[in-house]
């Protein structure tokens, strides 16, 4: 029974390694910005864009595009230009957006990274925030994630900037809020591990081996023959004793 | 695999050393009882029987809505046995018969036959049954002797034998694709009756042979105005069939064993000679209700008929078999049964007197002797027994059902014997509120509440309250001493609503439990009584409910506050029943009404000029209403809308979206994150509870560092099912999402895994369970979330300002049982170790300590680990015996368990509930706040003063010393 979990161990194994790579390459890809673009043919581009108004009302506009390539390893980069001369002045001279609690927000349409070829168009976007505040404030470093399912749906986007306080201080330099500088990585789940009954087994074999062997070879007549056979020898002696004697006095009887 | 007895010896001590340390908290013999109690329940009853079988018996057989039969005694309303079947349309009882000692019993929509034998409840036998929807059964009789039980199905009829559940014979019935067969009917002669039904066209009767199952007549006969025999006929008097037309209002008379072509007799109801008119009221379906004292006799001649909602005749018919004379017209009546014993019938029929509802019995005589007064709660159902007395007068005992789930049992005056509650088989949700301080700690309590009047006044009070104080402690010491003289055992601690305060650790508490039925219960914790009760009329059946507790005891003088919140699961339309806990009285504070329906409703920490925490309802165009929305409250709200967040999750779009109020309480959609329902679909959502407390930061790790816990209270687990239920391809996703910005934390997925899955979401980890579809077995997996050896804050935790992703470790176990449900410990400061609360399908409640599911366990032991206390990694979950809280007190289909804090912090108080209650306290690190209860106080105190003298002595020596050598 013991190759069974063997096995099983080794297919559990290869799994979460191949998951640590994936998500080691992923790491790596997220490109800065101003990285040529990636004229892979595989690959395709969606758009992503954002929006920082003072009034509530979210007005989407392109930031840049993503470009997602699909497949075994799955990999992103994002090319964007610089923030208008307005755009900034949304954001810090105004500093109306940051004041008021304003939030920058971000989308990208929902896509299938694997599913291009039927090129089926999902309705609706997946949204995410950070406060505009704390944007400016770390001089437009950010961190945009995507995360994927099982199937290679994108499921949602996250951005947070480093670092996210807003401390309220001012940026004077308005060459800090030209251009962004994006980490960006796309996270596929982890598979959660199974019970690891045959790593398991196989320690409780290797204690056992270590310390149960010698003794456990021994049997138990082995290991009090010394006890035994002198009890046995006095028991049949004795028996002859009484049989003889029991013979006696039935002889007598008679 | 290897059975685990065959651990190396190092790890099977570490694990002996570990379950000792955990085991005592199972409980001695002498503390059965003491700190626990269970309620059995039955539900709703179907069919109710009395044990008519011998004169001096206290048996009731009940058949209920929750699949179980059970028997009743009817002195006391105890439980005397029950039988707990399958749940589901598997295990529905279709109908039960009773005939002497034999309960029959058809099970499952035409599944099974079964017979019981009523003393002891055992099973006689049990008959499977041919396929087919059940439709009627009854008992056939030959001779004045029962010796057979027919039953119909859509297309069958079979006859089986009382002993021993044998089929005597089966047949198919004629055109059964065509004709509807609804009853069945046997007068105690040599033919069993089968009637169908052509709707609106005619009806058929067909007469079987008892001896081989022979047709013996088959005639239809014309009747274009019947549509249903079940719900508009009955058999009277010598095999007439009499049904009912409502469209006509006529009554139509039949002699079933008639030979040659039958008719209808019709008696129109506008033109009997019967004083007062028989007027049917407008819309209302008439109904005729008749009785069969045993089966081999033919039923009574004499019959009700329902003319309205409260209105039933009382009518006979006549020996010529076709007119028919009324005894009496009962206006207002409810509900009305017969029952006989030996010769005598009577009829029982219930109405309501000025707002209290009285029973009256008749025969000829017509006498009112039962008065129900206790509510005026429309009841379903009535039971009636009639009994001969020693001095042959007719004796009665009543059973009756009312609307909300009470089963009510009178004696003949008028006694109400007893009640039981069997709306609390089925309670949905439910809180435990602190119970109120006593009046001279509240006056105490008062005092700082009071605005400061002047220096003089203020110290005239504080010494006015000292004094009530300390009058109240001499009642209390002299109170101790008069029952310390009394044998123990004899003092009574009655508990009613008035004498209810708070106990010096708050191990007393209201548990205020809503029921599916509507029904509202306030129930002592410590003794299980049922304080208060409320029914909310007109709610319905499919609507679920939320309880919020709003203000808790603590605002004296503001009275507790309750909202329940219940929605209509269709139509989203939602209502408000704000109350008192602690006395269940509708609070007078009018709720806001609410026109739309609602999506999400949320309890602020914010809280208006009375103490009530803020509610937020949002409806379906994402308006936000507040409650109470007092000017306060929604300047409040105005100054705070935007740090206001929310989330709201679609289940069957995959979209869990989040929102921030605006000021003028609009909302904003700020992020969205969609699951495709293609591939997965969203099965349950649970956040942190708000009153749980975390103790420390982070674990102290065998080198001396420190691992800080990711402990987001925004953090919501999210679990996901694929809908591919194929075995190989099945998974369950597990997603943590941060409520507030959206961000998805961590995101894993089970392969080959399946519902149900049943978690807990606490602190820093998840654990849940699934049901692993390749090894087939139930699998326990927890995650805990780190943030590393530094905190990035760790003054203040805001979702906004955590950039960095926290270290997310898991480890999965096997766990030998299904489990129905899970709940975590809590603690007034989170200071004692957590257990899991697990409650298994046998009705046992497991306390596993949270010690074992650790995904730090390590692989192999080091001196780090054994350091950390660690316990070694071993795939299997053990199940011990000893952590069954509840020992041998089984809470049948445990559907959930509540936990509280006490105010001892070593405690936490625990309810389960199902088809059962079951409360106790349970102890996850011992008790290590309290003394035991053998603690030697004598020892102590005699030491202490001993200890105190010889200091007094040695002092007075050494003084005495000191001079000595001075004089020297």
């Amino acid at each position: 029974m013991a190759s069974v979990p063997r096995s099983f161990l080794l297919l559990s194994i290869i799994p979460t390694i191949l998951i640590l790579c994936a998500d080691f390459a992923c790491c790596n890809t997220g490109r800065k910005t101003g990285d040529g673009l990636d004229t892979d043919f595989s690959g395709f581009s969606v758009p992503l864009e954002h929006s920082f108004q003072v009034d509530d009302v979210s007005r989407f506009r392109m930031r840049g595009a993503l470009q997602l390539r699909g497949g075994r390893e799955t990999s992103v980069s994002l090319s964007q230009s610089q923030l208008s001369e307005e755009d900034r002045n949304t954001l810090k001279v105004g500093e109306e957006v940051a004041a008021v609690d304003g939030l920058y927000k971000i989308r990208v349409p929902r896509v299938s990274l694997t599913d291009r070829q039927t090129e089926r168009q999902m309705d609706g976007y997946l949204t995410a925030f950070v406060r505009a505040c704390s944007l400016v404030e770390s001089h437009l470093s950010d961190v945009i994630t995507l995360h994927t399912d099982v199937s290679g749906y994108l499921i949602g986007v996250s951005i947070v900037t480093i670092p996210g306080a807003c401390r309220g201080t001012e940026v004077e330099d308005e060459v800090d809020l030209e251009a962004f500088n994006t980490t960006l990585t796309i996270i596929a789940p982890t598979n959660a591990p199974q019970p690891e009954t045959a790593l398991f087994i196989e320690r409780m074999d290797i204690e056992h081996e270590k310390r149960g062997k010698p003794q456990e070879q021994k049997s138990f007549f082995a290991k009090y023959w010394m006890y035994i056979v002198p009890l046995v020898l006095f028991l049949m002696m004795s028996g002859a004793q009484d049989q003889s004697g029991g013979g006696a006095a039935n002889g007598g009887g008679r | 695999m290897k059975p685990p007895a065959k651990m190396s010896k190092p790890t099977s001590l570490f694990v002996i050393f570990f379950s000792l340390f955990v085991m005592s908290e199972a409980v001695f013999e002498d503390q059965v009882g003491k700190f626990d109690w269970r309620q059995q329940y039955v539900g709703k009853t179907l069919f109710a029987h009395f044990d008519s079988h011998s004169q001096s018996s206290k048996k009731l057989f009940l058949a209920t809505d929750k699949n179980i039969f059970a028997s009743f005694n009817s002195r006391t309303g105890d439980l005397f046995w029950r039988h707990v079947d399958k749940v589901g349309p598997e295990g529905t009882i279709d109908i039960l018969l009773l005939h002497g000692q034999d309960a029959l019993m058809v099970v499952g929509g035409g599944r099974l036959l079964r017979s019981w034998d009523t003393n002891m409840g055992g099973l006689n036998w049990e008959a499977v049954l041919d396929t087919g929807s059940f439709q009627a059964a009854c008992f056939v009789a030959i001779q004045d002797t029962v010796k057979h039980v027919a039953v119909l199905k859509k297309a069958v009829i079979s006859l089986h034998y009382l002993t021993n559940g044998h089929q005597k014979w089966v047949e198919n019935l004629p055109d059964s694709d065509t004709v509807q067969y609804q009853a069945v009917y046997s007068g105690g002669e040599e033919e069993v009756y089968v009637l169908g039904v052509v709707p609106n066209s005619h009806l058929t009767i067909i007469a079987y042979s008892l001896e081989d199952g022979e047709i013996i007549k088959q005639r239809s006969v014309e009747a274009p105005w019947l549509s249903s025999v079940e719900s508009s006929c009955v058999v009277i008097g010598q095999g007439v069939l009499m049904c009912v037309d409502p469209a006509t209002l006529a009554l139509y008379t039949l002699p079933i064993q008639a030979e040659e072509a039958p008719q209808f007799n019709q008696i129109l109801l506008q033109v009997t000679p019967v004083q007062p008119r028989l007027e049917v009221s407008l819309g209302f379906q008439p109904v005729l209700v008749s009785s069969q004292p045993h089966p081999a006799r033919s039923p009574i001649s004499e019959f009700f008929l329902q003319l309205g909602p409260d209105h039933h005749v009382l009518l006979q018919l006549n020996a010529d078999g076709y007119t028919i004379a009324a005894l009496r017209d009962f206006q207002p009546a409810f509900l009305v049964s017969f029952a006989t014993t030996g010769e005598k019938t009577v009829a029982a029929v219930m109405t309501p007197k000025n707002e209290t509802v009285s029973l009256q019995k008749k025969k000829k005589r017509f006498n009112n002797i039962c008065f129900f007064k206790d509510s005026v709660v429309f009841p379903p159902q009535l039971y009636v027994h009639a009994f001969l007395k020693k001095d042959d007068s007719v004796g009665y005992r009543v059973l009756v059902q009312t609307q909300d789930h009470a089963l009510t049992f009178i004696q003949q005056p008028g006694r109400v014997v007893w009640t039981r509650e069997e709306a609390l088989a089925d309670v949905v949700t439910m809180e435990m509120v602190d119970l109120p301080l006593t009046g001279t700690q509240a006056e105490l309590e008062g005092e700082f509440g009071k605005k400061a009047d002047g220096l003089f006044p203020m110290v005239l009070k504080r010494l006015s309250s000292q004094v009530i104080l300390l009058q109240v402690w001499l009642a209390h010491l002299w109170k101790l001493f008069y029952e310390a003289r009394q044998p123990h055992g004899q003092v009574k601690n009655e508990v009613t609503i008035e004498t209810l305060s708070r106990d010096e650790f708050n191990l007393q508490k209201m548990m205020v439990m809503v029921t599916a039925s509507g029904k509202l219960f306030g129930i002592d914790s410590k003794s299980g009584s049922i304080l208060w009760k409320h029914y909310l009329e007109n709610v319905q059946p499919n609507a679920v409910f939320k309880l919020i507790v709003q203000r808790t005891t603590a605002h004296f003088p503001h009275p507790p506050q309750c909202t329940l919140l219940i929605k209509d699961k269709d139509t989203g339309l939602a209502s408000l029943h704000v109350f008192n806990p602690i006395f269940g009285r509708k609070s007078h504070i009018a709720p806001p009404a609410l026109p739309r329906p609602i999506l999400q409703s949320l309890l602020l920490p914010v809280i208006d000029q009375d103490y009530a925490k803020v509610l937020l309802l949002v409806d379906d165009q994402y308006k936000v209403t507040a409650f109470p929305s007092t000017k306060n409250v929604l300047q409040q709200l105005q100054e705070m809308a935007s740090s206001i967040f929310f989330y709201l999750i679609r289940s069957d779009q995959g979209n869990l979206s989040g929102f921030r109020l605006r000021k003028d309480l609009s909302t904003e959609r700020i992020w969205e994150v969609v699951l495709p329902t293609e591939v997965q679909k969203i099965v349950a959502v649970n956040g942190k509870r708000p009153n749980e407390h975390v103790h420390s930061q982070g674990r102290v790790m065998g080198d001396r560092s420190v691992l800080y816990k990711y402990l987001n209270p925004n953090l919501l687990a999210v679990v996901t099912e694929s809908t591919d239920a194929h075995p190989e391809r099945a998974f369950v996703g597990v997603f943590l999402v941060d409520g507030v910005t959206g961000r998805i934390i961590h995101e894993a997925v089970q392969r080959k895994a399946r519902g149900p899955v049943h978690f807990v979401h606490s602190e820093n980890w998840v654990v849940y369970e699934y049901w692993n579809t390749k090894s087939r077995r139930n699998e326990f997996s927890v995650l805990e979330l780190f943030e590393g050896t530094e905190l990035y804050n760790s003054t203040v935790f805001s979702s906004l300002d955590r950039p960095h992703l926290p270290q997310v470790l898991q480890q999965t176990y096997i766990f030998p049982s299904p489990i129905t449900t899970m709940e975590a410990t809590l603690t007034e400061k989170g200071i004692t170790s957590r257990h899991l609360l697990v409650g298994l399908p046998s009705g046992a409640i497991l306390s596993l300590p949270k010690m074992f599911l650790d995904p730090r366990r390590p692989e192999v032991v080091t001196e780090h680990s054994r350091e950390e206390n660690l316990i070694p990694y071993a795939p299997e979950m053990p199940i011990r015996t000893e952590w069954f809280i509840n020992y041998n007190q089984t809470v049948a289909r445990v559907k959930g368990i509540y936990t509280a804090p006490s105010g001892l912090e070593s405690t936490c108080l625990v309810v389960a509930y199902g088809l059962d209650i079951y409360q106790t306290r349970v102890y996850p690190s011992k008790q290590f706040d309290v003394l035991k209860d053998d603690y030697d106080y004598v020892l102590i105190s005699s030491v202490l003063l001993a200890l105190f003298f010889a200091t007094m002595i040695s002092k007075r020596l050494a003084q005495v010393k000191l001079l000595n050598r001075a004089w020297r």
